[in-house]
């Protein structure tokens, strides 16, 4: 269709379109945040950050969603993490070039496909009901850090793998051990990579619905939790029951609420994203 | 096993392989003490994969295998721990390859890992190994400088320094000025015959001029086999074999 | 020697979470198939699948989830027909045309809408996008399939455009050299040369999209208006897979039919986006093998 068209012509007519697309794209990612900033800022308050809900939860604060979130995530990121780092490690350093290997490869990959909801069945079969932790904060941890484990591996191989080969050949052929040159070479060299991995990870998790909605959450819990075995409210899964559960709901709580998720998020990613940016600008090699 | 008195390497009936491909086929070969042994020869022609079966850096490819036997003083290496016979035979790759710190820290590294001495001897080490590779007057004022930063021919005898400071028996040199420039080239062979007084040196190069320059004696690989190994001056002036003169007048290779 | 001691030890912890991260992926697929096996003794596979009517509640219970899947389909497919397009004209601006810094701000752009947890993007799409459908349309309801293909477009976006991106810009510059020598302006090697040797990677892109899409469930949940009847068109309210689970679990009795056959449909989504995810990881390794 463009044959006849003179080429300088059909390439404005492309940059256009093209351009026109990425505005598309970015256009209403910057629409969401701005009408969320807009109409939430005025819930915003210490108060709305630190008070127990009230009048079922049409006014009050959100604490316990945010402690509940916190404490999930929190307890979710110390079990996936060092476990996801060592797994990189042997796939990365280690486990022999084998089928069973490749297998096991492709396997993380594709469970860093499988959708949230699935994960939150899982947690379901097998923390609340098959080892009786009942809905509470360990099982939505270990739901979440289940799901998060593909992830973090991946990063961590990826990570691991940036570090040049000739820097472990080069500490071998100084007769220092393939543990010792994982320790004092390799890992020191990846840990940035793995960080971000880590904080985009721990951004991902505080957002997420699915797993938790019967693993760990409640609609309502009158006081902040006491141990890993309680359940708990989280602001993901607060933010959904506000907006669709609960009827003449002010707006501005939703708002306020969507925006406390967000800023946590974004936050957090964008730290990620900087950092990111930081190390690669100062990486020696 | 035959050995001599001034025998420190002892190769017998090696063969190596990757993925099954055969590299080096029935190999015999000796290293006397402090001298200097060139290997010779074409590329692919077996010469770096002899090398790092010296010190068993083939160990880390799975696909590696091997035959036959190698001693080192009358000890088979193979019976030995790896990281063991690392220290005592080192090795300087083709390309430099600093660690990602500090020059100070690069020499320090593998002794401190090791155990091998305490801190208030350290400074002393690196700054011994640094003299010995002809660096120290170099790079004394900015110890704590990367190493990535410095030039290829400096970087290159930090790596020699590096090796110096773990005290091995025997320096195993790849290629080692394949990348530098001819006057980085002249101070790696100076550093190089220095060396030779204290340590056993296997120097691998595709430069046949060099091996003629620093060799004691010159072995020639063709297509992973020994085809001959005499003294340097015997194989650059009445070398027995005619492949090995054509080699060396550069008819192929 | 107390050195090497400590040092084999962390070596045994190191293949000891290796194995636990490995037994879990083996669990995860076990136990699907475990709970979802025990579903398809007790009704049947052609039932389940091919039955048109999911009534949970009623007696005797009925759970057929082609509706659902259709549901899925419809939402997915609209998704991709906005997602992939746009997705693939954002990646060739990000890597070919805009200049490095505004790139920069592009892509720091793309990852934080990826970040936007999907109960947020749920939400402002149920409170503006889904009251605009309605009145722009004149349809009794806002909540449709399409306005879940919107909301889901942009959840597949980032996935789209970040690894399209990659591809894009992997390919080698000799490639583009050989037509710019050929007099080839920048649009036709951008068309005919970097589309082509990129196109192993941007398919991977388009099947890791439509894999989130599938999966995704608070935000299709929120703008779809959940009604499990096979629609008639893309302005029908309808209900997907993920959604029935979202909304139906809490409600059933553990262990009962009910709970078993939501298993069952879990591990339908999980066989259908591990198949996607193996699809698009072969293209992936095809691509790096090339680059």
């Amino acid at each position: 269709m463009n044959f006849n068209l003179n080429p300088n012509l059909s390439q404005k007519i492309a940059y256009t379109f093209l351009a026109m697309a990425t505005i598309i794209v970015i256009v209403p990612v910057l629409t969401v945040i701005f009408i969320i900033v807009k109409n939430g800022w005025s819930a915003l308050s210490w108060e709305f950050l630190t008070t127990m809900p009230t009048d079922g939860m049409r006014a009050g604060g959100i604490l316990p969603a945010i402690i509940g979130t916190l404490a999930i995530v929190s307890c979710a990121i110390c079990i996936t993490l060092p476990i996801g780092v060592c797994a990189a490690i042997y796939l990365n350093e280690y486990a022999k070039d084998n089928l069973l290997t490749r297998i096991i490869k492709l396997a993380i990959v594709n469970l860093a496909g499988v959708p949230s909801v699935v994960y939150g069945l899982f947690g379901l079969g097998v923390f609340v009901m098959l080892l009786d932790f009942g809905v509470s904060i360990i099982a939505g941890a270990l739901t979440l850090s289940i799901m998060e484990l593909p992830v973090i591996i991946t990063t961590a191989r990826g990570a691991l793998n940036s570090v040049p080969y000739q820097f472990r050949e080069a500490s071998w052929s100084l007769g220092v051990s393939k543990w010792q040159t994982i320790r004092r070479v390799v890992l020191p060299n990846a840990l940035p990579g793995i960080m971000t991995g880590a904080i985009l990870s721990i951004s991902r998790i505080s957002g997420e619905t699915a797993p938790i909605l019967f693993t760990a959450a409640a609609f309502y819990v009158p006081h902040l939790p006491q141990s890993p075995f309680d359940q708990v409210m989280a602001l993901p899964y607060h933010l959904y029951i506000i907006s669709t559960q609960i009827p003449n709901m002010p707006k501005n709580i939703i708002f306020g609420t969507a925006l406390v998720l967000l800023l946590m998020v974004l936050s957090m990613s964008l730290i990620a994203i900087i950092a990111r940016i930081y190390f690669r600008k100062i990486r020696k090699w | 096993m035959v050995t001599k008195e001034n025998d420190k390497i002892t190769v017998e009936n090696l063969n190596c392989f990757y993925s099954g491909k055969q590299v080096l086929k029935n190999l015999n070969l000796t290293v006397e003490k402090n001298e200097i042994l060139s290997i010779i020869g074409p590329s692919n022609s077996g010469k770096t994969s002899f090398l790092r079966t010296l010190n068993r850096m083939n160990d880390m490819n799975v696909n590696f295998s091997r035959e036959g036997n190698i001693y080192l003083d009358k000890e088979n290496i193979f019976d030995m721990n790896p990281e063991k016979l690392r220290t005592r035979v080192g090795m300087l790759f083709a390309m430099p390859i600093p660690l990602p710190m500090s020059i100070y820290d690069n020499i320090a590294y593998a002794p401190r890992v090791l155990g091998l001495k305490n801190r208030k001897n350290m400074d002393e080490v690196v700054e011994q190994s640094l003299k010995d590779a002809y660096l120290w007057d170099e790079v004394k004022d900015r110890l704590n400088a990367s190493a990535i930063k410095m030039s290829g021919g400096q970087q290159q005898r930090l790596c020699i320094a590096r090796i110096l400071a773990i005290e091995p028996e025997v320096i195993l040199f790849d290629e080692p000025c394949s990348g530098l420039d001819p006057i980085s080239t002249a101070k790696v062979e100076e550093a190089m015959l220095k060396l030779k007084q204290k340590y056993t040196i296997v120097l691998v190069t595709n430069n046949v001029k060099q091996a003629s320059r620093v060799g004691t004696r010159t072995a020639f690989f063709l297509m992973g086999e020994l085809v001959e190994v005499d003294t340097t001056k015997k194989i650059f002036v009445s070398p027995q074999n005619k492949k090995t003169e054509d080699y060396i007048t550069g008819r192929f290779g | 020697m107390n050195r090497k001691l400590i040092d084999s030890i962390i070596e045994k912890i190191i293949f000891l979470c290796g194995i636990i991260a490995i037994v879990f992926v083996v669990l995860i697929f076990g136990f699907l198939l475990k709970e979802g096996f025990y579903f398809f003794k007790d009704y049947g596979v052609f039932k389940f699948v091919l039955g048109q009517y999911w009534y949970p509640s009623s007696s005797p219970a009925v759970f057929g989830v082609f509706a659902l899947i259709i549901g899925s389909l419809l939402v997915t497919l609209g998704a991709a027909l906005i997602a992939v397009p746009l997705g693939i004209m954002t990646a060739l601006f990000i890597s070919e045309l805009a200049p490095k810094g505004v790139r920069d701000v592009l892509k720091s752009i793309v990852e934080l809408m990826a970040a936007i947890p999907s109960i947020v993007l749920g939400f402002v799409g149920m409170v503006t996008l889904v009251p605009f459908i309605r009145t722009a349309f004149n349809i009794p309801t806002g909540l449709t399939a399409f306005s879940g293909s919107i909301v889901l477009a942009f959840m597949a976006m980032p996935t789209i455009v970040s690894i399209s991106e990659d591809a894009i810009r992997s390919v080698p510059w000799s490639y583009k050299e050989g037509a710019y020598a050929l007099g080839a302006t920048k649009w036709q090697t951008i068309r005919r040369v970097v589309l082509k040797a990129a196109m192993p990677g941007i398919i991977a892109a388009v099947m890791l999209g439509i894999g989130r899409v599938i999966g995704e469930t608070m935000a299709v949940l929120m703008v779809t208006g959940n009604a499990s009847a096979i629609p008639t068109s893309i302005f029908d309210p309808v209900r997907t897979l993920t959604a029935t689970i979202a909304t139906e679990m809490g409600e059933t009795v553990r262990g009962g039919l009910h709970y078993r056959a939501l298993f069952a449909i879990g591990l339908v989504l999980f066989s259908i986006t591990f198949i996607i995810n193996f699809i698009a990881d072969l293209f992936l390794n095809k691509n790096s093998k090339k680059g």
